[in-house]
């Protein structure tokens, strides 16, 4: 079989051709040799808290995908995607510690579970047009956050869950090295899953519908229903995510899963490029990037005398930016970093005759 | 029976504030059908500018509220120019994760700027403006805030009924389309409704902020709850903000009252979730028929 390495047009001749995922060999050949280099040499280069930064932007990259199946995909906002995530870490801890589920079992059940919870505020919302899904998903963010912290029998409130330490097949998985395999096969399995949902009847029905839902009902797409999967399988997602967060942190309370959380997602889909599974990494790893730089920028200015006593503290600093950021590709770069990327790459291609 | 009373009295006056808050919000979506997610943040604005104005610039009530007012105009208009009319012909979609960045704006700078403490204004209001009536005691602030709802609320209508403008807004709303080949405005129509949304919203925030102090974080939760008051008295309604902005405060008081306080901030999410369900369009809103 003779590798097909550069194309040389754009052109295509069957719908096959629209859907797939990779145009030449060319991009198998890269992704074959960068997933080989993040299991096999990135976890023994890196020292303990580059490890850390990296799980956490798996893991946010997990969630990101649900909400860009959603937002970029379907057409609808949801702003309870940082209280779906801790839906998802709170079922996680619960069926760990009271039911005794193993790991293995314990993040597909909280992605259900979350899944289903997202369901109750989609479906009144689901049946209208426009953008009434958003309103929903606010009031499910209070109501989630409430419940969290009240229901003291189920979630302990404000004193948190600890959770029981990850084991698969027998074998402990402790320390951070572990925990990247977890975590990133986790995001491998997951991004396969989104990147194949998109290509069949179901993607193509949430793109008809983000596109014009009225031509696509007038196509015979039942959009009340899929709109409901979708947002669905992007709580899902969330769930799941909060599941891996539950297990990586190993004690959760209700305190993180604020409005503030479901903002930044929107912001890593943005950011990243909305309608793009790649773009929701790219987002996460940018959002992770500017909060660990953020928070190491403050421990500077922290430990600068003049500025002791002036107050300084992360959260408008980082509430500034992430808004800045958001407004800035809205108005500049609405299709995100993924488009960016695009831009380079094509500009590399077509160099020296770039038309 | 006095408790239940004063709980009433309470809840009027709260709902009125909400009512004048939704007032702003609804005239954006009217205009240009945005949800407008810092809506919170512009009630804010206005609070802390009136108390910069009171406490460190020290001039008297009726300039403080008066400047506080015109640069709360002047915002809107700002924000419209800068933010919004790059977007014009843009889905709706990106508007409305715009305001969701916009808001994380404000809320960032106003924290920078006066931090996260809550302030208080000093007394100002004359004693001789409440109300003694059979043992319960309406404070000057309700009455003052029933008064400024009141008078917003006919101020707006006669606005939207009677003055070109009004009109104009009403037009773009119906069909931006045919309001442009009619000649309307249409972009002077979008920053007129965005200044007066503001002025509407930092009005409400200076009585809000005498009657809870000031605090960026609570204000600005009151500007999310604006969409219990708007999707229960019908989007795009503006007598309906306020009918639904006294149904939500009254619920409010009473749960706080005589439930549990913890459930009080609840309760309109509650309730939003349900009209959803039973009656989506709200109690005055427009029911858009839709055959495919």
């Amino acid at each position: 079989m003779k590798l097909q390495l550069h194309p040389c047009g754009n052109f295509k001749e069957r719908y096959e051709d629209e859907l797939t995922i990779f145009e030449t060999d060319y991009g198998r050949l890269w992704l074959a040799i960068g997933l080989s280099m993040l299991f096999g040499a990135v976890p023994f280069a890196s020292g303990p808290y580059l490890l850390y930064v990296l799980n956490i932007i798996a893991i946010t990259s997990i969630a990101a995908i649900g909400l860009n199946i959603l937002i970029g995909f379907t057409g609808q906002i949801s702003l309870g995607h940082g209280a779906f995530f801790g839906v998802g870490a709170y079922a996680a801890a619960i069926l760990a510690t009271q039911v005794h589920f193993p790991f293995l079992l314990a993040l597909p059940a909280a992605g259900l579970i979350t899944a289903m919870v997202g369901m109750v505020f989609g479906i009144p919302s689901g049946r209208l047009k426009g953008l009434y899904l958003t309103i929903a998903t606010l009031a499910g963010q209070f109501i989630i956050e409430y419940v969290l912290i009240h229901w003291d029998s189920l979630t302990q409130g404000t004193r948190g869950i600890v959770l029981p330490p990850v084991s698969i097949f027998g074998m402990e998985i402790i320390d951070e090295r572990g925990f990247f395999y977890v975590t990133f096969a986790s995001l491998v399995l997951m991004t396969l899953i989104a990147v194949n949902i998109v290509r069949t009847r179901y993607g193509r029905a949430f793109i008809a519908i983000r596109d014009n839902d009225r031509a696509a009902e007038g196509m015979g797409i039942p959009i009340f229903q899929y709109k409901l999967l979708s947002f669905g399988i992007s709580s899902f997602y969330a769930g799941f995510a909060g599941a891996l967060w539950a297990y990586y942190m190993t004690s959760i309370t209700a305190e993180p899963f604020t409005l503030g959380l479901s903002v930044e997602y929107i912001a890593m889909v943005i950011i990243g490029g909305m309608g793009s599974v790649a773009g929701s990494i790219y987002g996460a790893v940018f959002i992770t990037g500017l909060n660990e730089t953020l928070r190491w920028l403050t421990d500077i200015f922290m430990n600068i005398d003049a500025l002791q006593g002036a107050g300084l503290t992360i959260a408008p600093l980082r509430e500034l930016v992430f808004g800045f950021a958001i407004v800035f590709f809205i108005i500049f770069e609405p299709r995100g970093l993924a488009e960016v990327w695009r831009i380079i790459r094509s500009s590399f291609r077509l160099w020296p005759f770039s038309y | 029976m006095e408790f239940f009373v004063q709980l009433l009295v309470n809840g009027i006056s709260i709902g009125f504030l909400y009512g004048m808050a939704a007032m702003g919000f609804v005239m954006i979506f009217k205009s240009s059908s945005v949800l407008n997610f810092a809506h919170g943040e512009l009630l804010a604005f206005g609070a802390f500018i009136f108390l910069t104005m009171v406490t460190w610039a020290g001039l008297p009530v009726y300039a403080a509220f008066l400047i506080s007012l015109t640069g709360c105009f002047i915002m809107g208009f700002v924000i419209e120019r800068l933010f919004l009319r790059p977007l014009i012909g843009e889905p709706l979609i990106y508007v409305i994760m715009l305001t969701v960045g916009l808001a994380a704006i404000f809320k960032g700078l106003m924290l920078l700027i006066w931090g996260g403490n809550l302030y208080i204004y000093p007394d100002f209001l004359p004693p001789n403006l409440s109300i003694e009536w059979g043992g319960i005691n309406i404070p000057p602030v309700y009455v003052l805030s029933t008064m400024i709802g009141l008078l917003f609320l006919v101020l707006l209508g006669l606005f939207f009924k009677y003055s070109s403008q009004g009109i104009y807004m009403r037009s773009v709303a119906d069909n931006q389309t045919a309001a442009l080949s009619l000649g309307v405005h249409v972009r002077r129509v979008f920053a007129l409704s965005w200044a007066i949304a503001a002025l509407v919203a930092g009005m409400s925030g200076i009585v809000l902020g005498i009657i809870n102090g000031i605090n960026v974080h609570d204000l600005s939760s009151v500007g999310l709850k604006v969409f219990p008051v708007v999707i229960l008295g019908g989007l795009d309604s503006i007598g309906g903000a306020i009918i639904g902005g006294l149904i939500i405060g009254l619920l409010e008081t009473f749960t706080g009252g005589y439930l549990s306080p913890s459930l009080r901030d609840v309760v309109p999410y509650i309730v939003l979730v349900f009209i959803l369900l039973i009656r989506p369009y709200g109690l005055f809103g427009l029911v858009e028929i839709e055959r495919v």
